[in-house]
């Protein structure tokens, strides 16, 4: 692999840039790996680069049924922050947020964190409550966040309007170190590390079936043919119950279609991003200047990645009364990911009924934020069979009561 | 956006008159049921790519539940017919093969 460095631009440029070779390569699958993982989105290509990076483990194949990071991981606004409230919850999303502060370093690969600030807002006397009550146990977690006033909301972002008549502003929990990154650049970067350790990403290698031999998985069944495997991980997100039914299990998952929208470019006009769960809309402004904006999810099972007119409209209706700036933007383009969310919307990192089978899924609305947290724990799952930040999140959860109440903070988007 | 025909009272219903309700036809297991049995009526789904069967209520109409029969895929809704009943109804179950030839109805324990 070349490294990347202001060096090698200046090289380049002085060989019309023909030297720079592909980021990442296109192997014919082998027959047989130690490990596979299915999906190349974020959580997938994290947990391969953490199996190589901290355990060693290389003899790998990501199999992507389309291509890579083409699911959620390209759909969603990007924000970044780990102002969770249950204790499990704020270990992973934090050790994500910080491990996406050196991320382009390690990666050599400019994934262009923007650590710009994340603000919730709260617009009812039950989210004041809430947030700070956040902030509370933020501190005894070691997160850094605060509890700011209304003043201060309108001084960090001037654009907002914080006396509406129906939705005041009547405060906000602040996270300056929470943020944005390019989602693309965060597969790309990924499986260039990966490929460069000897992995093999195998895009438009759908599997189609999942073998097992005296109860234990052997391999997978895939539209370029069968592999083999001593360890298998299914992180596919939207299509972790297709997934799951082919390993003989169910899960407590339900797919369900989230949208968001860009408008037209504007000047800078808001630096941080903003988030207002009360109307259920949120918004950024994108480095080419878009307004980034992002909405509630459909109530039902849908697996077709579009949205839905009323949503876009509910979700637009609502911002404007907050930033009444935005009422003449145009929109340009809305989109939509399939998202898997479980009985306690927090995700699921698990050992499953099938041994050596492992499962990555449920992150829902929210786990662009948590790939590189994500893929470390997995990855520390899947080559030692315990992980202290994945524990908590086990299938059994569900069997035993013991759910991770996070709905507050990511029962909608984001 | 969905439009589902209620069959309580004869509206063609857009999706934003309607209230999703969940996956149709559990088996209801309580107090005195092993815990995987429980479990699985709580939380297990079967979150299919596809043929999916499932509770609406029409909240802004007439305000009563029914069900429907939906690919997941496609969004083409195959019928929709009375919550009164454990299975889909035979008549749905033909509609549904006739449009997804080889597709079965799976018939839980
Ligand atoms: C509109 C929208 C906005 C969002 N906003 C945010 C946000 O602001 N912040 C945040 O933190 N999160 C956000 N999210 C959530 C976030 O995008 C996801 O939680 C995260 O990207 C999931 O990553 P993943 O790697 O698990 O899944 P994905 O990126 O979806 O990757 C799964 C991959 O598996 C592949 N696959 C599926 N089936 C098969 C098969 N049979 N064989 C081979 N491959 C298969 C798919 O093609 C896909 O590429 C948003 C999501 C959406 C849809
Ligand atoms: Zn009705």
């Amino acid at each position: 692999m070349k490294r990347y460095s202001a060096f090698a631009v200046a090289r380049e440029a002085l060989r019309n840039h023909k030297g720079w070779g592909r980021a990442w390569a296109a192997p014919e699958p082998k027959r047989h790996y130690d490990v596979i993982i299915v999906g190349a989105g974020g959580h997938g290509l994290a947990t391969a680069y953490y199996l190589g990076r901290n355990f060693g483990i290389t003899n790998v194949a990501v199999l992507e049924k389309g291509w890579l990071g083409g699911g959620n991981t390209g759909r969603n606004t990007t924000i970044i922050r780990s102002n969770y409230l249950q204790d499990p919850s704020a270990a992973i999303y934090e050790k994500a947020r910080s491990l996406y502060e050196t991320l382009s370093q390690d990666l050599n690969y400019n994934v262009m964190y923007s650590p710009r600030g994340v603000m919730m807002l709260a617009q009812t006397q039950a989210e004041v409550r809430g947030y700070r009550r956040t902030a509370h146990a933020n501190a005894l977690q070691g997160v850094q966040t605060e509890w700011i006033s209304p003043a201060r909301v309108k001084e960090l972002v001037p654009i907002i309007n914080i006396d509406g008549p129906r939705y005041p502003v009547l405060g906000a929990l602040w996270q300056a170190r929470g943020g944005t990154a390019r989602h693309d650049a965060v597969a790309w970067g990924y499986a260039r590390a990966c490929s460069a350790m000897g992995m093999h990403i195998i895009q438009q290698c759908e599997v189609t079936g999942i073998r097992r031999e005296n109860g234990r998985v052997a391999g997978v069944d895939t539209t370029r043919g069968a592999i083999a495997c001593d360890k298998l991980g299914l992180v596919v997100a939207g299509h972790s119950g297709v997934l799951a039914e082919m390993a003989g299990f169910r899960l407590p998952i339900e797919s369900v279609a989230l949208q968001a929208l860009v408008s037209e470019p504007i000047k800078p006009c808001m630096d941080v991003v903003v988030m207002a769960n009360t109307v259920h809309g949120y918004m950024s402004q994108s480095d080419k200047g878009e307004m980034v904006i992002g909405g509630g999810a459909d109530g039902f099972n849908n697996y077709t990645q579009r949205g839905s007119f009323h949503h876009v409209e509910e979700t637009v209706r609502a911002l404007v009364e907050t930033f009444p700036m935005i009422s003449r933007l145009k929109m340009l383009r809305q989109w939509g990911g399939i998202v898997d969310m479980t009985g306690d919307r927090s995700p699921i990192l698990s050992k499953t009924p099938l041994e050596g089978c492992f499962i990555n899924c449920g992150w829902g609305t929210g786990g662009f934020k948590s790939i590189p947290g994500s893929g470390w724990g997995m990855a520390e799952l899947m080559a030692t069979g315990e992980s202290a930040l994945t524990r908590a999140f086990g299938l059994e959860r569900f069997r035993e009561g013991r759910f991770i109440d996070e709905s507050v903070a990511a029962g909608v988007a984001h | 956006m969905l439009i589902l025909h209620c069959p309580n009272c004869g509206v063609d219903a857009d999706e934003t008159e309607l209230a999703p309700g969940g996956q149709a036809h559990l088996k209801r297991f309580g107090p005195g049921s092993s815990d995987e049995d429980f479990h699985d009526y709580l939380f297990a789904r079967e979150n299919p790519r596809g043929v999916h069967f499932e509770r609406w209520r029409h909240a802004h109409g007439c305000g009563k539940w029914f069900h429907a029969a939906r690919d997941t895929a496609t969004l083409e809704v195959f019928a929709t017919y009375s919550a009164q009943t454990t299975e889909p109804p035979q008549a749905v179950l033909d509609a549904i093969a006739a449009r997804r030839p080889g597709w079965t109805w799976r018939h839980e324990s």
